[in-house]
């Protein structure tokens, strides 16, 4: 049970944006920045990000849902997600992306564990200032998702196959437009 | 040195924010509401748990900054700051702001260490649902910024002037505005 009275029948982060839509907005267009706008970084790359660190703070809701969008957006290559979780080092993903991944787990553990060196090896791997950014601040905001999941004790039901399912719209649709569902309309003044 | 190449000059997260303003914006935005937006929680008791959390992170430029807005809302009173930050069971403040600190305490660790007894002793001083839901997204995105101020190893100065007068300015205009400056 949810340590507070959340909406019924809305799983994970939904219930707790649900109960707040005024923190639930920035919180939604800031997601839709780091993880489906136009980004050198595919939308598989960047969902990948999300659910490393998901995984390493064992937010099931977290990383389940957003294994289920680095899938769709990755040819439903289920495997390539659970491998990147198991052991990023051993999956079949380029080399910037492994040294992004590194310092995403280093942002997870706290900011001061990224070392100068940690940047270096993804700089020389092709990764622009914006791409190391952008990771940093995935790795961060996820800390923040997770933390909010899992601090609220949301309920976040075991059957993987809703997940999936969802996580096929918000590849195509994005976290703005989805969020439309369990939103109450903006006001006509923003 | 920071890790990337950000604006020279523009201390801790307002670096980050000059960098990407795609980003900054609902990030500034998240932080008004959570802050400064009307709550039943006063600004300061928010700003409070937002530099609490930023000390347990060991994020200065956060810990100062926000600690500078909480003294600020309090009348200057940076004394009761560090007893929050380094001695918080003998602070004087209301028993109900110690058990959200708890509370915040523990999500800084991970979502997975609030229990329900941590919030059962919140409610019970008479914490409302919405405080206790304000006081975990205070604490997880405090998670958030303080891992993006030092995982982008940004410049943070030892000013105390600076930091007093950011405080004075955040206390009073919040944060969807620029106001981080040098």
């Amino acid at each position: 049970m949810a340590h507070i009275k959340l909406p019924e029948g809305m799983p994970g982060i939904r219930g707790a944006m649900a109960f707040r839509p005024e923190t639930a907005r920035p919180l939604n267009d800031l997601v839709e920045v780091l993880l489906h706008a136009p980004n050198s970084l595919t939308v598989g790359e960047r969902e990948l990000i999300a659910t490393y660190v998901s995984s390493e703070n064992d937010c099931f809701y977290c990383q389940t849902i957003h294994g289920a969008v680095a899938a769709a957006a990755l040819n439903d290559d289920h495997s390539l997600v659970a491998q990147v979780k198991r052991d990023f080092l051993a999956a079949e993903i380029s080399e910037k992306m492994k040294a992004l991944l590194n310092i995403a787990g280093k942002v997870q553990k706290g900011g001061k564990h990224v070392a100068p060196r940690d940047v270096e090896m993804a700089k020389e791997q092709g990764a622009t200032d914006t791409e190391i950014h952008d990771t940093v601040l995935i790795a961060a905001a996820f800390c923040m998702f997770n933390r909010y999941v899992d601090g609220l004790g949301t309920w976040q039901p075991r059957d993987e196959a809703p997940y999936r399912e969802r996580g096929k719209r918000i590849a195509e649709d994005g976290y703005v437009k989805m969020s439309r569902e369990y939103l109450p309309a903006e006001p006509a003044t923003r | 040195m920071p890790h990337i190449n950000l604006p020279e000059g523009l201390p801790g997260i307002s670096s980050g924010f000059a960098f990407r303003p795609e980003t900054a914006k609902p990030m500034r935005e998240l932080a008004h509401i959570l802050l400064h937006g009307p709550n039943t929680l006063t600004p300061a008791e928010r700003e409070l748990i937002a530099t609490y959390v930023s000390s347990r992170n060991d994020c200065y430029f956060c810990q100062t900054s926000h600690g500078a807005a909480a003294a600020a809302h309090l009348g200057k009173d940076a004394g009761l700051v560090e007893q929050i930050k380094h001695n918080l069971e003998t602070a004087n403040i209301s028993d109900k702001m110690k058990a959200l600190l708890n509370i915040a305490g523990k999500v800084q660790k991970g979502g997975k260490q609030v229990t329900a007894d941590d919030v059962a002793m919140a409610r019970d001083l008479g914490a409302t649902d919405t405080e206790i839901h304000d006081t975990v997204l205070i604490a997880a995105a405090f998670s958030m910024y303080n891992r993006y101020v030092d995982g982008l190893a940004t410049w943070q100065p030892e000013d105390p002037a600076m930091y007093a007068a950011m405080g004075e300015r955040l206390a009073r205009d919040g944060y969807i505005m620029p106001s981080a400056k040098p």
